[in-house]
């Protein structure tokens, strides 16, 4: 039941510029993702559930009454440059959120910042894009949106599985690298979000330092 | 004109705008990014680009007319134009902002007015291109849409 997952991975999209909103949310419906576009990080904290403070807000129009998270967001990609609050502001509120720490964010930019990337990787972004970003980034995605999936699994489910995903490897790109995911996962709860932690774990193919080097041209 | 006549008109005209530099390989992106489902993207990325950058070169003198230039409004606005014009592949644009956001770092009116001369120009070449383009682009779909019609047996438009 989990396998017919992969068409149903929803990107919320965060970017100011119109023209480049139209175009990631393009790049993401072409790579089956459904998609939500906002045009600044405060809407994008609406859209999650949350005030401006960072607080849970169940009232919201967009969200479900009885649980905020039913929305369910598996990864934000958003600009770094926007008026009011910047990328790396929605990513700092996103990982002080009890309720939305886990969801993976990706952050682009135009401009290629090494001080900028090396912030946001530490504050917990799993990618930096350089702008403009190509369909092959989009790829990139997904392993990030599989572990965050399985992961809100509950443990009983998450065995059967397990022993579904060696039925049908074709779901996911390296099923046994991936089970390794989950075991690691299920040890290591919310703390996967350091950097420290996240680099120290050796079997962890992170992209994320060769995608710093990713120049899209 | 058949369908292969027509898409080879397209793709000439637009290699002319990229020998010229006024396209770069990010415009390519946005084509690829076309297909059945999407039958207008460029087009409608086009539009939105056009309708973005007047609005923003409009802005732009606005702040340069004062007597005491915002240059960090200014560079708002600049950054949101070099960042559509990178989104878009508007080589030319793109750099024309560049320009800009170097006039506008060094607080130097008179280059500024120059660059921004530079950028309107720019667009103006550049939307009168993708008018044309965007022309070739709806005879295109005309024609393919004409061509569904009649393989699905309806009465179609002769040609």
């Amino acid at each position: 039941m989990g396998m017919a997952a992969e068409s149903q991975f929803h990107v919320l999209a965060v970017d100011d510029n119109i023209i480049e909103r139209k175009l990631i949310e393009r790049l993401l419906k072409t790579s089956s993702y459904q998609v939500t576009t906002v045009d600044s990080g405060s809407k994008a904290l609406e859209f999650l559930g949350l005030d401006e403070h960072g607080q849970s807000n169940p009232n919201q129009p967009s969200v479900s009454p009885n649980n905020h998270q039913e929305v369910e967001v598996n990864l934000i990609i958003t600009d770094y440059c926007m008026p009011g609050m910047t990328g790396y502001d929605l990513l700092k509120k996103i990982k002080e959120s009890t309720s939305l720490r886990n969801i993976p964010v990706v952050i682009m930019s135009s401009e290629n910042v090494p001080s900028r990337i090396t912030r946001c990787l530490e504050e917990g972004a799993e990618e930096f894009f350089l702008k403009p970003v190509r369909l092959s980034d989009m790829n990139k995605l997904r392993p990030h949106m599989m572990k965050t999936k399985v992961k809100d699994q509950k443990p009983e489910i998450q065995e059967e599985e397990e022993e579904e995903e060696e039925e049908t490897p074709e779901v996911f790109q390296s099923p046994q690298h991936h089970h390794h995911h989950q075991q690691q996962q299920l040890s290591n709860n919310n703390n996967k979000r350091k950097a420290t932690e996240e680099g120290l774990s050796p079997d962890r193919t992170r992209p994320r330092y060769s995608g710093l080097t990713v120049v899209s041209n | 004109m058949a369908l292969a006549a027509l898409k080879a008109q397209l793709n000439g005209f637009v290699k002319s705008m990229h020998d010229e530099g006024m396209l770069d390989s990010q415009f390519t992106q946005i084509q690829a990014l076309q297909d059945e489902s999407n039958p207008n993207f460029v087009a409608e990325v086009i539009s939105l680009f056009c309708d973005d950058a007047k609005r923003i070169i409009t802005e732009l003198h606005k702040y340069l007319d004062q007597p005491d230039v915002d240059y960090h409004k200014l560079d708002a606005y600049v950054h949101q134009l070099k960042g559509s014009s990178s989104s878009i592949g508007a080589q030319r644009m793109k750099l024309a902002c560049v320009d800009l956001r170097q006039a506008s770092d060094e607080k130097n009116k008179e280059r500024c007015l120059q660059a921004l001369n530079k950028i309107m120009y720019e667009y103006c070449l550049l939307q009168n291109k993708f008018q044309t383009l965007v022309q070739m682009e709806k005879r295109i779909f005309a024609y393919e849409s004409n061509q569904q019609l009649k393989e699905s047996g309806y009465a179609g438009v002769s040609t």
